[in-house]
């Protein structure tokens, strides 16, 4: 079974959530860090890294010598990563979505493609091997987080209870990370602005037709809006994790939710049970 | 010659637009003969990336020589590099005042990006 942890707001706990998911379970877990942009379960799970690899996207090379600087690949381009001002065009590998487009309304064939690393894979092991760890890491200054969840995902295998951190928000990365798994968590904090992305969070898995459920972190703090609209939704509270200052202590020390409050070991254990009894597991 | 201005309206008096990639629109002025022309760049205010590499090709495209912005951005400069158009940072508050200094040569000719991408 695929769990995948996300949020809309940042901030709200996805990781806490997703590491002592990992963490609560005693059978074979792969926790998979899709949050790209800034992994940091690994900060809690500490994994003994066995592997890693680049990710590698492809971007134009404009063949000078072909190019009849006509314009028609930088006036396709919906990405502004190739500009022509009546010369060969600049490209701003950067910007490329690797769509191919460039490549097919060039009417001379001067596109070609050349690799460039965005990221890093890595594969290792916590707690005695039981957990896998697997992270994608974005490099500093690339902007494609997608390619680099595709390929994180691309080493989930089949009958492992899987944990995937998702990045906060409801775009193109989120969506991404979403894919494939059996039963959403949407993590969530009793604020305003907690409840607010909430909604959006809400309306994207709707969209995509995928099971869910909400986790209240800091619940005894805040108003009651986030309860109010779960009511008003029939949305199911799955668990509510009580505000203690120091959680906050521990977790920046890199300690574990079970680390500031132990008796939340038992229901994370739980979770994936009471997911599996109420979703049909692909 | 033509010149450039980041504009946030359609007239003179219109106040110099904070940001080059995603501008109104551009005052285009004609040094010569004293009248201007706009030029829409409301396509890259919504843009989803690369606002400021479609102005500077919007603005390369008006045939000015030069191009007045309160900043400009790494890949911007380097499409306005390329297409040969010269970059002058100003920030003074209307595209009049702006005018008026660079006829003065108040103004110095920019020679890198002064402000980060997605400033």
């Amino acid at each position: 079974m695929i769990i995948a942890v996300a949020s809309g707001k940042g901030g709200t706990g996805k990781t806490t959530v997703a590491v002592a998911l990992s963490m609560a379970s005693s059978e074979p877990v792969l926790y998979a860090d899709c949050d790209v942009e800034e992994p940091n379960g690994s900060i809690f799970l500490r994994p003994e890294v066995t592997e890693t690899e680049k990710v590698l996207v492809e971007v134009p090379r404009i063949d000078e010598g072909k190019c009849t600087s006509c314009g028609k690949c930088a006036r396709f381009c919906q990405f502004n990563a190739l500009v022509s001002l009546g010369s060969p065009p600049l490209v701003f590998p950067e910007l490329c979505h690797s769509c191919g487009g460039c490549e097919i309304v060039c009417p001379t064939g001067a596109v070609s493609w050349k690799k460039v690393p965005i990221g890093e894979i890595s594969l290792g092991t916590s707690d005695g091997g039981r957990i896998s760890v697997l992270e994608g890491r974005l490099d500093v200054g690339s902007s494609l987080a997608p390619p680099v969840i595709r390929q994180v995902k691309s080493h989930i295998a089949d009958g492992v209870l899987t944990i995937i951190d998702c990045p906060p928000g409801t775009s193109c990365p989120v969506i991404e990370s979403l894919g494939g798994a059996d039963y959403v968590l949407l993590v969530t904090e009793p604020t305003p602005f907690g409840l607010h992305d909430l909604k959006l969070a809400v309306e994207t898995v709707r969209e995509l037709g995928m099971p869910f459920s909400v986790v209240i972190n800091r619940f005894d703090e805040g108003d009651s809006g986030v309860e109010d609209y779960c009511g008003d939704e029939k949305i199911h509270i799955i668990v509510r994790i009580p505000h203690k200052r120091f959680m906050a202590e521990v977790y920046s020390r890199g300690g574990n939710l079970f680390d500031a409050i132990p008796e939340m070991r038992e229901i994370f254990s739980e979770i994936p049970r009471i997911i599996e009894k109420g979703v049909e597991v692909k | 010659m033509k010149i450039a201005v980041a504009s946030s309206g359609k007239t003179l008096d219109a106040l110099v637009d904070g940001r080059f990639g995603r501008a109104s629109g551009f005052i285009v002025y004609d040094l010569e003969n004293d009248t201007f022309t706009v030029a829409d760049n409301l396509q890259n205010l919504n843009a989803a990336q690369g606002a400021g590499i479609q102005a500077a090709q919007n603005v390369a495209e008006t045939g000015a020589g030069a191009v007045i912005a309160p900043s400009f951005g790494p890949k911007a400069f380097s499409v306005l590099k390329a297409a040969g158009v010269k970059a002058f940072i100003s920030s003074v508050v209307t595209v009049q005042d702006a005018i008026e200094e660079y006829k003065s040569g108040k103004l110095t000719e920019s020679v890198a990006a002064n402000v980060e991408g997605h400033w």
